[in-house]
């Protein structure tokens, strides 16, 4: 993959965020896909002089992953598609969708995730 | 002061797509912009799970119509890197001539759009006529107006003869002279300005710092368009960002306005520089596996393509970020502030593309 790709944990998240706003970077998006049975890999993507570099969290699907609205207000729109598709919380999102950025109420399938459903909204 | 809330869209005249907004107001200032999406959610990133590789790419071009050559043409190229394809050059420079040609049409509708926003009608109809010559080249070339499907893994699958470049060029020829009698009107028309200029103000720092894409971003004095990266034809031809630095409606529709002449040089470049040659390679070898984040120049800004293969013909998982995705957090940035009457103005000046979004 182009560009740089660094390893971050739940601790080290914020802080190598915040470390990539102070240095000029501009974050893109985040990408999410499945690692193994139970975890989320979410690559943070950032630029800077057309120049990306990535940063690379793998967690634990069932808890909560810290939220990086606070550093990056663009954040929000991201972490709330996530919270939709793959049904992970986020501790601190500015501003949470709970679940219904794209999904109604009634949807319990976790979209990107098989065989999982969650209760409906009341 | 007392607030009331207005609820803005999903339906609304200057929409043409759903997004709603619940704005609070005080008197007749927005204080707060709150979005609601999910109008046009269709799940298109999940079919990577059923469609092999291949057919993706007739995914990926309905998840705009607008820009459906140029999402294409983001993923045929992940594909590519990925499998280590190299395709051949008429084919490289055949994709920019086309998604040049989605720019300006794009582009024009907007513009129209815009105009018709602020209540000039007229201008949106003079826009709308110029349009249409895009869409003739597009059907005739391609047998359609919109979805011109002509990208495959490896190349393309449409060629130009002689005798359509040289109808190519006589028509953008037309289109430029008729795009650059309206310059005067969309740049300085005193009605105009008056509902463009110092609205909505974005600043650099702000569009920096917010991730905007596009004109939004080029509009706020950020020098950065992905063809600068020199993804495929582009390599091999002369371009420069269009910027215009007050951030205002004005700055974003004057760097579109800019951008249709500027693309009218690019297919003229593309043209020029293209040579003879297989439209496509042949396809061989296993399918694609590893990961790949990849980036393209659309109308509206910088799209993102992350691919994750492994070695099957169906994606591990396929993530698309439009540009209007970018974009949505700067409006609710900017709204803040404006009069409930420029609202419109300002949510159209981000040129929203909502099923890009939402996908």
């Amino acid at each position: 993959m182009k560009g740089k790709v660094i390893d971050v944990t739940l601790d080290t998240l914020v802080g190598e965020v915040t470390n990539m706003k102070n240095d000029g970077q501009r974050l893109v998006t985040f990408s999410t896909y499945q690692e193994g049975e139970n975890k989320i890999g979410i690559l943070y993507h950032f630029d800077k002089d057309l120049e990306p570099t990535h940063l690379r969290l793998v967690a634990d699907m069932d808890k909560p992953i810290p939220s990086v609205s606070g550093v990056f207000f663009s954040a929000m729109l991201v972490e709330n598609e996530i919270r939709d598709q793959w049904d992970v919380k986020f501790d601190g999102l500015v501003l949470d969708f709970n679940r219904s950025l794209f999904l109604d109420p009634e949807v319990i399938q976790v979209p990107l995730v098989s065989n999982v459903k969650i209760d409906p909204k009341k | 002061m007392a607030t009331t809330i207005i609820p803005f869209g999903p339906q609304h005249p200057v929409l043409p797509e759903p997004i709603h907004l619940t704005l609070k107001l005080e008197d007749e200032i927005v204080i707060e912009a709150i979005p609601a999406l999910g109008y046009v959610h269709r799940g298109l990133e999940k079919l990577a799970d059923i469609r092999d590789y291949h057919q993706m790419i007739y995914v990926v071009e309905r998840v705009c119509g607008i820009c459906s050559m140029i999402h294409a043409v983001c993923y045929s190229q992940g594909i590519e890197e990925l499998m280590e394809i190299e395709i051949p050059k008429r084919a490289e420079m055949l994709r920019v001539i086309w998604s040049e040609l989605h720019r300006m049409h794009s582009h024009l509708l907007w513009l129209g759009l815009f105009a018709d926003a602020f209540g000039f009608e007229a201008l949106f109809m003079q826009f709308w006529k110029i349009r249409e010559r895009i869409m003739d080249i597009n059907e005739a070339t391609t047998g359609s107006r919109v979805i011109v499907s002509v990208n495959v893994i490896g190349g393309v699958r449409a060629d130009l003869s002689p005798d359509q470049i040289r109808w190519i060029l006589s028509e953008i020829d037309g289109v430029e002279k008729d795009v650059s009698a309206l310059q005067d009107t969309i740049m300085n028309d005193y009605s105009v300005k008056h509902r463009t200029v110092g609205i909505g103000v974005l600043t650099k720092e702000q569009a920096y710092e917010l991730g905007a894409a596009g004109p939004m971003l080029r509009g706020s004095g950020v020098a950065q368009d992905m063809r600068m990266l020199g993804y495929g034809g582009y390599s091999e031809i002369d371009f420069e960002p269009i910027v215009e630095t007050a951030g205002d409606c004005w700055a974003r529709s004057t760097v579109r306005f800019r951008e249709v002449l500027q693309s009218i040089d690019l297919v003229r470049q593309a043209i020029s520089k293209l040579p003879e040659g297989d439209l496509a390679v042949k396809v061989k070898g296993n399918p694609p596996e590893g990961e790949i984040y990849t980036r393209v120049e659309q109308p509206r800004g910088e799209c993102v393509y992350y691919i994750r293969a492994n070695g099957t013909k169906h994606l591990d998982r396929l993530r698309i970020r439009t540009p209007t995705f970018a974009n949505i957090p700067p409006m609710l940035t900017v709204l803040p502030g404006c009069e409930l009457a420029d609202v419109p103005v300002i949510v159209l000046s981000i040129d929203p593309c909502i099923s890009c979004t939402e996908r």
